[in-house]
């Protein structure tokens, strides 16, 4: 990413030094008296990526917006960078969230702005000067391959552009840690394979801490045993058995962490369930 | 909540069961409290933000826009033919009493202190109470507010209190407009119809009005604008389940509006004729 793109933007929010990304600590949260997540407790540590599984409506999408503070959880602790989002009010999450970029699962770009306004929006509330915003933009959309769309809509882009557009624009604040929902849902298989990519470079080349859910495991054990080769641009098979050791894998099944360790241990797991969802 | 026992035996049962009824009922009262709170809180936290950073000057100018210049046509049109009709009805009850020279006092005093704000009101209503459940909820449901949550900015500040302004301010201008037409229009029939004295009209319109009459017809299309946005917003904001709750708030955003308006209506209006007399 180019130099502009590692400023971080202006808060009066910083993340705490040396703290970690985030910290669940036995958090449980209901719906309508139907308990989603049940005593979830985890780190996610500097430059580590946790990808999230489980089958739908195992509580991931909802985990994920606990650790972003967009809702709260009945019981239980959240920190993000030190900082215990449970404990402080909207408008004070309001500022932690320039440190944390999010994608969500279709997207969720505004349709009634251009391309150049989604992907510029959290710098134009900042009121970076309409210049800078243009270069940033601009270069946060060649990161993901889409800069001659700036002037378009997002009915105009096909879902994969406007997941790369997602993701560019979760990125043009250079984030400390980034929440993907998603990423490559209902995508074909080689446009997901782009959009891990784009993940792995994130990752390898800058080490932002993330978590990402996904249903496809082909996508998770990609991410878990390839890196990306910024020289070469592309992505590379580690060694056979090798995985990548920032890379750790979470499971939820009926609201519960059931798995929370290396790829190593995941396939090498004797429990049926894990056994039985991975095979 | 009703015990799990009594919701498994069937309909039968529960029938013979009182606790059902009163599970529901007792259901039905905690959703409607608790949708009155919730909009209690999202016009309190609306009022608030007016008064805190950041401003949305330009979001403001957009919505007035929207709301006010896009509303203008279907004004003019109700407002002229409301006072046309009321001129029409008015001048044939009053000729029975010999008084059709008071048509232009009937209509202006009508038009300025009920016909013009309600009617205006209900129609910015039909349109931009619509209009904005409609934007918000899709917002809502697209995971578009969640979006700009996550992006560190406040749907309040961004979205809701912009629309609040500009509906306030809008539908006080666009009332005037309505009552000037109004006024118009009942003069259009009276001179051209019934064959008065358009000065004589004119002169009697302007003489039956009193500053309290004026202040009334003022005052209401303040609170009929903060109605109409709050309520819009409301149900924009808490939409639930995909396209069909788009479509729901979008019809409950009229009819509580529209009911709204006219209840506040009655309470503005005996409580300014307690103060001034008329």
């Amino acid at each position: 990413m180019p130099a502009a793109l590692q400023e971080p933007t202006a808060s009066r929010f910083q993340p705490k030094p040396g703290e970690l990304p985030v910290v669940f600590e036995d958090v449980s949260i209901a719906f309508d008296r139907n308990e989603v997540l049940k005593h979830i407790s985890f780190q996610v540590k500097h430059g580590e990526t946790r990808l999230l599984l489980g089958p739908a409506g195992s509580g991931k999408s909802v985990l994920l917006k606990l650790a972003n503070g967009l809702i709260r959880p009945d019981s239980g602790r959240i920190f993000v960078f030190g900082h215990e989002i449970t404990a402080m009010e909207e408008k004070e999450i309001f500022e932690l969230r320039s440190a944390v970029g999010m994608v969500f699962q279709e997207g969720a770009l505004f349709d009634s702005m251009n391309i150049r306004d989604n992907v510029g929006f959290q710098l134009m509330e900042h009121h970076v000067p309409a210049d800078e915003v243009d270069q940033r933009v601009e270069e946060a959309l060649k990161f993901v391959e889409l800069d001659k769309t700036m002037e378009k809509f997002p009915s105009q882009l096909s879902g994969g552009m406007r997941r790369r557009v997602a993701i560019a624009r979760a990125i043009i604040a250079k984030p400390s840690l980034l929440l993907y929902d998603s990423p490559t849902g209902g995508l074909d298989p080689i446009t997901s394979t782009n959009i891990i990519a784009l993940i792995m470079k994130q990752r390898d080349v800058y080490h932002t801490s993330s978590i990402l859910i996904t249903h496809r495991l082909q996508d998770a054990f990609m991410l878990a045993t390839h890196y990306f080769d910024k020289e070469k641009n592309t992505m590379i098979a580690l060694p056979e058995g090798e995985a990548d050791r920032d890379t750790s894998f979470m499971l939820l099944h009926e609201g519960k962490l059931v798995f929370d360790g290396s790829t190593h241990d995941l396939v090498h797991s004797d429990d049926p369930f894990l056994k039985e969802y991975l095979s | 909540m009703f015990p799990v026992r009594y919701r498994r035996v069937g309909i039968a049962v529960c029938r013979y069961n009182s606790p059902m009824p009163f599970a529901t009922l007792d259901g039905f009262a905690k959703k409607s409290v608790r949708s009155v709170q919730d909009y209690a809180t999202l016009s309190g936290q609306a009022i608030t933000n007016l008064f805190r950073r950041p401003r949305y000057v330009n979001d403001i100018f957009t919505q007035a826009d929207i709301i006010g210049v896009g509303s203008i046509p279907i004004v003019i049109l109700t407002g002229f033919f409301t006072g046309a009709v009321l001129a029409l009805q008015s001048s044939s009850s009053l000729a029975t009493f010999g008084a059709t020279a008071l048509t232009g006092t009937l209509v202006s005093l009508s038009m300025i202190k009920e016909l013009g704000p309600v009617l205006t009101s209900l129609m910015i209503s039909g349109r931009n109470a619509s209009g904005m459940a409609s934007e918000l909820g899709s917002m809502v449901v697209t995971e578009q507010i969640d979006a700009m949550r996550a992006l560190g900015t406040d749907p309040m500040k961004k979205l809701v209190v912009p629309r609040m302004v500009a509906t306030v301010v809008m539908n006080f201008f666009l009332t005037i407009i309505s009552d000037t037409v109004g006024t118009l229009g009942g003069a259009f029939v009276a001179v051209y119809l019934l064959g008065q004295s358009g000065s004589q009209y004119f002169h009697t319109a302007y003489q039956s009005l009193q500053y309290p009459d004026v202040l009334q017809g003022l005052v209401k299309p303040i609170f009929f604008g903060f109605i109409i946005a709050s309520v819009g917003c409301y149900f924009g904001m808490s939409t639930r389940g995909g396209t069909q709750g788009v479509g729901r708030s979008t019809t409950q955003a009229v009819v509580v509006a529209s009911v709204l308006i006219i209840v506040i209506d009655f309470i503005i209006s005996r409580f300014m004729i307690g103060i001034f007399g008329r």
